[in-house]
């Protein structure tokens, strides 16, 4: 790995990468490092297409990061990686892409991330996308996560898109069962003419089968995003799904939510907000000795943290 | 010294301030009573910068700050507790007193700085200041940035509004210690009797215009004996 590679990989990854239980570094569409663990296992799909990650029943915690990078222009990488989480097992899984292109044709990884939850089983999913490079081909990430939820499990999903990335189509799709949960929570910044799509489609089918979406995005110069989440209740079950968006210089967003209750007992809210920042909000901040800034450039980095 | 010469402001053709003259010494504690609608909050408005006045000057130690924007005076020590705390998702209660004070302190320092409004610090200093927290709870916190920044001069406008009985009797000791120790100038805006009794100077603003300042037992006579004479208009609260 040079030093690109290393930068990237520190911007989506934890730095103590090695320190994981199982890990699997994906480069220009290859394996180049990976580790197991006697509870967690890793094999590769055939024609390196992606990898199957199986973590043990019981496992009691389990800490799994598959970083990719993609340093070579012109690259259209696609990738299906399955998980399949033991019941009552205990896992927290780092993904992410981390593109470097200084060239002018287009870079893209298309991550297809499906996991399987069995019964009681629990996954914290990290994902984290990041652009950079000077060439004006552009960086292009479409990830699409499936989530299949056993009765009783649950999974918490954060992904974070803050730089440098073109063009993102990002759909996550769920079907939970009885006493499942599903958290979401999605930060997005866009800047320059960024061009950036999420899709949430849950179904909740068993009894008190719940989920909670937050996505919090920042919309800046002339950039332009898209949130659609579609919530189907299809049980005795709770859904939140909560879109807060900050407006900045052209910026546009849009907000399509749907909630479909099939079930007499389902309880499912949707709240969205979008607006430039609140000028009584800059003005207590100002109150406080801050420019007008620095008090926006707070705001911001609060709002997504 | 606070020097307010000779302010107007004017919107949609009503005079809100006309002509507004003040001194304010340091050390002193001055409230500022009046009706609904006689310019009090838009007065502390134009002091810390929010507003701008269509005429007169605002002067702190001989310097006139009427240009200066509301971070410049900030600096310069002057600090306002707003009427309706101001909600911010993803901030923390920690992260307002630290920009409050203006260096990292630690969680300890911020908890000295909020037991001093009443509030058990430990379960408020990594809340967000979302709406999660009740008017009441945000009012305390509000209070809290002010005296975090030991300002030169503290403007509080209304600290009453919004609070409960309960935690009211702790406002009071707020501004009781206040009024003791602050080594500036405490200039807050009230209908509370029990607040008008803290003050220095209590200064009756009504149509936008001074009506009367004095020594508290002068001015609570005024007032209390108006309130008496007077059936409508806006009562002091005891």
């Amino acid at each position: 790995m040079n030093d690109i590679d290393q930068k990237l990989l520190n911007k989506i990854s934890d730095k103590n990468i090695r320190k994981a239980h199982a890990y699997n570094i994906r480069k220009n569409g290859k394996s180049i490092k990976r580790q197991i663990s006697p509870y967690i296992d890793i094999i590769s799909k055939e024609d390196n297409k992606g990898i199957d990650i199986y973590v043990k029943e019981n496992t009691l915690i389990g800490i799994v990061h598959i970083p990719v990078i993609i340093t070579e222009s012109g690259l259209t990488d696609v990738v299906y990686n399955d998980f399949h989480i033991g019941k009552n097992s205990n896992v927290v899984i780092l993904a992410g892409c981390g593109v470097h292109n200084d060239e002018h044709q287009d870079s893209e990884h298309d991550g297809i991330h499906r996991f399987y939850l069995e019964e009681d089983a629990k996954v914290k999913y990290i994902e984290k996308h990041y652009g950079e490079g000077i060439g004006n081909g552009k960086k292009i990430l479409n990830p699409l996560t499936e989530i299949y939820m056993q009765p009783g499990s649950n999974m918490t999903m954060d992904t974070t898109q803050i730089k440098g990335v073109d063009q993102t189509t990002r759909k996550t799709k769920a079907i939970l069962d009885g006493n499942a949960t599903l958290i979401i929570n999605e930060k997005i910044l866009t800047s320059d003419s960024q061009n950036a799509t999420t899709v949430f489609d849950v179904e909740l089918n068993g009894t008190n089968a719940s989920t909670h979406v937050v996505s919090r995005s920042v919309a800046t110069e002339n950039s332009y995003q898209e949130f659609v989440s579609n919530v189907i209740g299809n049980a005795n079950c709770y859904a939140h799904v909560e879109c807060d968006a900050i407006l900045k210089d052209k910026g546009k967003v849009k907000a399509i939510p749907q909630i479909y209750a099939k079930n007499p007992d389902a309880n499912l809210i949707h709240e969205a907000a979008i607006g430039k920042i609140a000028g009584e909000q800059l003005i207590k901040l100002m109150s406080l000795g801050l420019s007008e800034k620095e008090a926006e450039k707070l705001i911001i980095k609060g709002f997504l943290k | 010294m606070l020097e307010i010469k000779d302010i107007c402001f004017e919107r949609d053709n009503k005079k809100i301030l006309n002509h507004i003259n003040l001194v304010l010494d340091e050390t002193k504690f001055y409230v500022i009573t009046g009706p609904n609608g006689s310019g009090k909050s838009t007065l502390a408005k134009i002091i810390t910068g929010i507003l701008k006045p269509d005429q007169g000057q605002i002067l702190f130690n001989g310097e006139d700050i009427t240009s200066l924007s509301v971070d410049q005076r900030a600096k310069k020590g002057l600090a306002f507790a707003f009427q309706q705390p101001v909600r911010f998702k993803g901030l923390t209660v920690y992260d307002l007193l630290k920009i409050a004070v203006n260096k990292n302190i630690d969680k300890k320092d911020a908890c000295n700085i909020l037991s001093k409004v009443g509030l058990c610090a430990n379960e408020y200093i990594d809340r967000e200041i979302n709406a999660s927290l009740s008017g009441g709870e945000l009012k305390r916190i509000e209070i809290a940035t002010v005296i975090a920044r030991n300002p030169k001069v503290a403007i509080f406008d209304e600290p009453e509004a919004g609070i409960d009985l309960w935690s009211f009797q702790n406002l009071i000791e707020v501004f009781k210690d206040l009024e003791k120790e602050s080594q500036g100038i405490t200039l807050v805006i009230s209908h509370q009797e029990r607040i008008l009794r803290i003050a220095d100077q209590i200064i009756l603003l009504e149509k936008g215009q001074v009506k009367n300042i004095g020594n508290k037992n002068s001015m609570l006579k005024i007032i209390l004996n108006e309130e008496k004479c007077c059936q409508k208009g806006n009562k002091i609260n005891e």
